[in-house]
């Protein structure tokens, strides 16, 4: 076997043409290289972009947040599962947020690290941490529920470039949701004290879950609330837990997480996220 | 030019996956087209996970035989759709991954409908080693993306899988 590379270190610092950046290592490819992002004449550019970058949004902020558990899990296995589910959501941000770029003329570098607060559009239940591991799987099974059921109708949208991301995506989210729903009835099936904590962690994510389902004039589709209904009462029901109670979480004036109106939380997310790329915005390695 | 078109996929499909270094991109399905139009040789990959790290290098690696083959304008372009499935990895692919300790997928799964909730025990993946199906699941997720991991109560190894998508 024979390496293409003649040493490790040569693969690592080599250039591929001029896209060094700031992360070692890297030097990026385009995810979309080659591909037509031609935009549909039936489609307004301007709403498509926009869409893009929520869907992108949720998944480069979970992401990160997933991100945060490394090191932390109980288990090897469980630090393995999180990391490689944070990895899948990190590739459907880069695709999605190049697509948005590819309306706006930016590059997904630029809309993850350059953009402030109010310009991210991701849904509010995603930027909040997890306080214990119930809360992790928790929030997993009601977001990879949720966007498995809006991915498996984007996979029919009048975009074939979001349509072929979210066809990615379905494959993936199905493992990410099956991981979550094993844990959450493990948990809730447990012992008094593991069903006590994930009945807790079921209601401090529930005031979230109503956001999901909100329409916004740029979505091309919407999540079938009986869907995700029916999968949560099959989990819930076999863990032995019951559906919470919870009021939503108030819009602000009408306006939630896909308007630019975010918890406190997400500042503390961007802060880590960003401060490297801004304080040397034009490194390269 | 047939000749020269099958010689460029030649070229390109012996390279090897750089995760998986003792399968070619042919062998796992990733390499979806290579052709040449006016004196560009033009390679398309697809992904096997939307968060693959590989694609760059294979990108890279891919371009490097090419041009070493002969081919001195060379287009790497990527392919989403239709979205890469571990059917696509061929019968000498799956024969290799045995021989390499890591069991090849059972059949992706086909539906109509919403996609089922899997909550009860997969199908367990025969033991690469010892061939006996009394293997059990121990993760849903391994070292990268493409793969779940296993151990065969025979034999008493732990031994990969490539997850059936």
């Amino acid at each position: 076997m024979t390496m293409d590379h003649d040493t490790p270190y040569d693969g690592l610092a080599d250039q591929h043409g001029d896209d060094a950046r700031w992360a070692f290592g890297t030097g990026f490819t385009d995810p979309l290289e080659g591909i037509d992002t031609t935009v549909p004449d039936d489609l307004d550019p301007a709403a498509l972009a926009t869409y893009c970058l929520m869907l992108g949004d949720d998944a480069l902020i979970y992401s990160h947040r997933l991100q945060q558990w490394m090191t932390r899990m109980p288990e090897l296995e469980e630090e393995t599962a999180i990391a490689n589910i944070a990895l899948d959501l990190l590739g459907q941000a880069r695709m999605l947020l190049a697509r948005a770029g590819t309306i706006n003329g930016r590059t997904e570098d630029q809309l993850a690290y350059f953009r402030d607060e109010a310009d991210f559009r991701n849904v509010r239940l995603v930027e909040e941490p997890d306080r214990d591991f119930a809360e992790l799987v928790g929030r997993l099974l009601v977001f990879s529920t949720w966007r498995l059921a809006l991915f498996d109708r984007l996979v029919d949208c009048p975009d074939p470039v979001l349509a072929a991301i979210a066809g990615k995506g379905v494959k993936e989210l199905s493992y990410h949701r099956d991981y979550a729903a094993q844990w959450v009835i493990r948990l809730g099936d447990g012992t008094d004290v593991s069903r006590q904590r994930m009945q807790a962690a079921l209601a401090a994510i529930w005031p979230l879950v109503d956001e999901l389902f909100r329409v916004h004039p740029v979505a091309l589709v919407t999540a079938d609330r009986s869907e995700f209904d029916a999968v949560l009462d099959t989990v819930l029901a076999t863990a032995t837990l019951d559906r919470p109670a919870a009021a939503p979480l108030a819009a602000v004036g009408g306006r939630t997480g896909r308007d630019g109106v975010h918890t406190e939380a997400l500042g503390y997310v961007l802060a880590e996220l960003q401060s490297v790329a801004r304080a040397h915005p034009d490194a390269t390695w | 030019m047939v000749t020269a078109t099958t010689t460029a996929w030649a070229a390109a499909a012996g390279t090897p996956d750089p995760e998986l270094p003792m399968l070619t991109l042919a062998d796992l399905g990733i390499l979806r087209d290579v052709h040449e139009t006016a004196g560009v040789v033009i390679a398309t990959i697809t992904p096997t996970y939307s968060g693959c790290p590989a694609m760059r290098e294979i990108a890279a690696d891919l371009r490097d035989r090419l041009q070493r083959a002969g081919y001195r304008d060379v287009e790497i372009r990527t392919q989403l759709a239709p979205a890469w499935s571990s059917d696509w990895i061929t019968d000498e692919g799956r024969r290799k991954l045995t021989r390499a300790g890591i069991a090849p997928p059972t059949g992706a799964p086909r539906r109509t409908g919403p996609v089922a909730l899997t909550l009860g025990r997969p199908t367990p993946a025969a033991c690469p080693r010892c061939g006996s199906g009394n293997t059990t699941l121990t993760a849903a997720f391994s070292s990268t993306a493409c793969k779940s991991l296993h151990r065969c109560a025979d034999c008493a190894e732990p031994f990969e899988s490539i997850k059936a998508i």
